[in-house]
């Protein structure tokens, strides 16, 4: 396999990973902004920016945090390089460079999916429409997803597909967990009043892990059983265990094909060291921010690894 | 029932309005079809197109990046009889073309012998120096070959192009026939059309038995593309998954120790046989274009110590040249021994005076291209042309006469397409695709028919409103 494809297969399914999360996140802060005053949506839409990176692209264009506002500019706007729809652009620009590495139905799903979103972010998505259009959004990316799960061989393209799928998934949800830490601490919450309760939902709701967190918690809701969920809980799909493990699972079946571990296998040990065993006590000892902080690192240099061992670009 | 325009032969309907005997089965089958039925069924084929990616790009175009080539969902037909004819003569075409290029870089016995002027390949910004001496991997310099025809009448059917060096359009011959059989199954029962869908398979054989020597075991076999942006990167993409080839850009290749190499994720890889898309001139910015971030450098090195193949050689472009067009039938009968099967059509080559003179006092009957001219750019078509553009055309000539030759407007055939008020007979050509090695000539039976969509325009090219049509070869 061409180190350009493999380059290009990562990115593609982190960018169709991205463009979900990213509406998962609006789709939370909208709900957070219909349910509560307007001072604390807007203080929601500063921390999704804030979340995405884009507080500042954000911030030269608008001084405010409307709703309206924040949903275009993250979605759709031409200023902002890293909108959905330029993320979704992206991943179907990078489909069509590796066409010959992707099945008809991946590229069709791709390809489809942009034609749909592309439509749908024609025109600012007016806030009436504003639900429909990120269940698009995220209905697309799994479109992709479920063809590749479906059709693709499961060789060396599948392996960086689930890679970019799954350290793009750990980045984002250690991002939330990076912007939201101090609700999560056991010390600062305001146990049981609504307002907490309210904010732990909406970190739930952006993870899509508030129906699963409420199944295996019933009815109990605290910030060290949801710090647990989201860091440790192995069957939650968009938990860091989980992630990781599904990474560390495909990183060895590369080095099975290829015969040789590299410079990632060894990175992919050592952020191991950083989560397997680790009880959530262990890390609020530690200091949950420090550790998302060293998480997000480690996650960074694992895909700059991967990178250079398989020759992305030289 | 839809007569033929008097003046020139419908490939599907008499003057009377009856069908020939080629369209016979489809026209059984489409008397049964329901009106509405099929003008829905335009709409499916595009969106079919639309999901699958095939489109193409045009350039400096910002707001169409990706365009879809219009299709015809009526079939252009032609017999299983009239097909062997036509194929033997593209085989005799082909055969010529290649010893004509082996001549050329080596002994020149053509020009020797005075059939051909010299001046028409040393002028020729096609030739290329760096080839003479050199004999290809098999002694094969087109590998893959396009030869345009046109038909004027029931047997009459004339070369108007040849296609040396990457001829393009076979992946819309494969998907307009994969388009027209899952929209109409039933029909493809009914009436028996030869196979193209082996092409791929083919297109690999063949290449691979033009692999250097030197490769032990099955070659390994690259597709070159320019990248993401070219016009024909769908048909690249399209072809080396079908193949099973990789495809590469050139900044994926290198050389090492004398080999072409490609950058993959274990390291570096050999490649034995390069099916290019990107022009001679961006090859290699070692030999040709030194901005070019195209090619690989160093490639035509390897080349000529014999360790890569370079489908189609570099080179080639020299035959395919509109002057040397109208030696042809020489070309043909001094390498074969035998009068040309395809007769080419008349040309005028305007560097001579007696031609030219006659060209300018004709200017409003004739097309007028230049030499060196593709896509349908760059041409004079008098009989539709306003008084202005062939005033033009009359400087251009006089300044530049060696540039140009000229053609009469012929009666091209017409087949029917599919319109809101039923068919409409329009203008049509062939390419047929040819693939050469040491085993032999293949011809795909059919080919891609392009079709002018507008009213009597003669003008076919997909970058100037023309489209296309699924080509049946009939099975007797």
């Amino acid at each position: 396999m061409l180190g350009r494809v493999a380059h290009g297969i990562f990115w593609m399914y982190r960018y169709l990973e991205r463009a979900e999360n990213t509406a998962r996140l609006l789709a939370a802060g909208q709900r957070m902004a219909l349910t509560r005053g307007d001072e604390m949506a807007y203080q929601e839409w500063k921390s999704i920016l804030t979340t995405l990176g884009l507080r500042q692209a954000y911030e030269s264009h608008y001084d405010d945090y409307d709703g309206p506002h924040v949903c275009d500019f993250v979605l759709r706007s031409k200023h902002n390089s890293e909108s959905v729809l330029s993320m979704v652009e992206r991943a179907r620009t990078n489909a069509r460079a590796c066409r010959s590495a992707i099945t008809a139905e991946v590229w069709e799903a791709v390809n489809e999916g942009w034609m749909t979103l592309r439509d749908l972010l024609a025109r600012p998505v007016r806030s009436s429409n504003l639900n429909m259009s990120l269940a698009a959004i995220r209905r697309e990316s799994t479109l992709a997803r479920g063809a590749s799960h479906g059709s693709m061989l499961r060789n060396e393209t599948y392996c960086f597909a689930r890679l970019g799928t799954f350290l793009e998934r750990a980045d984002n949800t250690a991002r939330i967990l990076d912007v939201k830490y101090y609700l999560l601490l056991p010390s600062l919450s305001y146990v049981g009043t609504p307002l907490d309760t309210g904010q732990w939902d909406n970190i739930l709701r952006a993870l899509a892990a508030e129906r699963a967190y409420r199944w295996l918690n019933a009815g109990r809701m605290d910030a060290r059983s949801i710090a647990d969920f989201l860091i440790l809980d192995e069957r939650f799909p968009r938990s860091l265990v989980f992630c990781y493990s599904d990474m560390r699972g495909n990183l060895a079946e590369l080095a099975r094909l290829h015969g040789a571990e590299g410079r990632c296998h060894e990175a992919m040990r050592e952020a191991d060291l950083r989560l397997s065993g680790k009880t959530v006590e262990d890390i609020f000892d530690q200091g949950l921010h420090q550790f998302v902080l060293e998480f997000i690192a480690g996650n960074q240099s694992l895909a700059g690894a991967i990178a250079e061992d398989y020759r992305f670009v030289s | 029932m839809t007569a033929s325009e008097p003046d020139n032969f419908d490939e599907m309907h008499m003057p009377d309005g009856s069908v020939r005997e080629a369209y016979q089965g489809y026209n059984d089958w489409l008397e049964q079809q329901d009106e509405g039925w099929m003008r829905r069924k335009a709409f499916e084929a595009e969106s079919f197109f639309r999901k699958t990616g095939i489109t193409f790009n045009v350039y400096g175009e910002d707001d169409a990046e990706e365009r879809l080539i219009p299709f015809d969902q009526v079939p252009r037909i032609i017999t299983g009889a009239e097909w062997r004819r036509l194929s033997k003569g593209i085989e005799q075409r082909v055969r010529a073309l290649n010893a004509f290029m082996h001549d050329l870089y080596h002994r020149q016995e053509i020009i020797r012998s005075g059939r051909l002027p010299e001046r028409l390949f040393r002028d020729n910004a096609a030739w290329l120096p760096q080839m003479v001496g050199f004999t290809p991997p098999g002694g094969v310099y087109t590998h893959i070959v396009g030869i345009d025809l046109v038909r004027t009448g029931p047997d009459e059917f004339m070369v108007l192009e040849d296609n040396a060096r990457t001829p393009s359009g076979v992946s819309y011959m494969l998907e307009n026939r994969e388009t027209m059989m899952a929209m109409f199954p039933e029909l493809f029962s009914k009436v028996k059309v030869s196979d193209v869908s082996d092409y791929p398979r083919k297109l690999a054989k063949s290449l691979a038995a033009c692999a250097p020597e030197c490769v032990e075991g099955n070659p390994s076999i690259a597709v070159l593309t320019p990248g993401i942006y070219n016009s024909a990167y769908y048909e690249h993409a399209f072809l080396a998954d079908q193949m099973g080839a990789e495809l590469v850009e050139g900044s994926d290749l290198r050389v090492i120790d004398g080999k072409v190499h490609m950058r993959t994720t274990v390291g570096f890889r050999p490649v034995d046989v390069i099916y290019r898309r990107v022009d001679d001139d961006f090859l290699d910015p070692l030999t040709f274009n030194p901005t070019s971030v195209l090619g690989i450098p160093g490639v035509m090195d390897v080349y000529r110590s014999g360790n890569v193949t370079i489908a189609n050689a570099p080179g080639t472009g020299v035959a395919d040249d509109k002057a040397i067009y109208s030696f042809m039938p020489d070309i043909v009968e001094f390498y074969t021994g035998e009068k040309p099967l395809l007769p080419n059509v008349e040309t005028f080559r305007c560097a001579d005076p007696d031609a030219l003179k006659y060209v300018l006092d004709n200017l409003s009957e004739l097309v007028v291209k230049e030499v060196h001219g593709s896509g349908g750019y760059g041409m004079l078509i008098g009989p539709t042309a306003s008084k202005k553009e062939i005033a033009e055309f009359r400087h251009k000539l006089e300044n530049r006469p060696e540039n140009y030759i000229a053609q009469p407007t012929l009666a091209l055939s017409t087949c029917p397409i599919f319109t809101k008020k039923g068919l409409a007979p329009r203008h049509v050509d062939l390419r047929p695709f040819v693939l050469c090695s040491p085993e032999g000539v293949s011809i795909t039976p059919g080919g891609l028919t392009r079709v002018a969509l507008k009213k009597g325009s003669l003008v076919v090219n997909s970058s100037q409103g023309g489209g296309t049509k699924d080509s049946w070869v009939l099975e007797d």
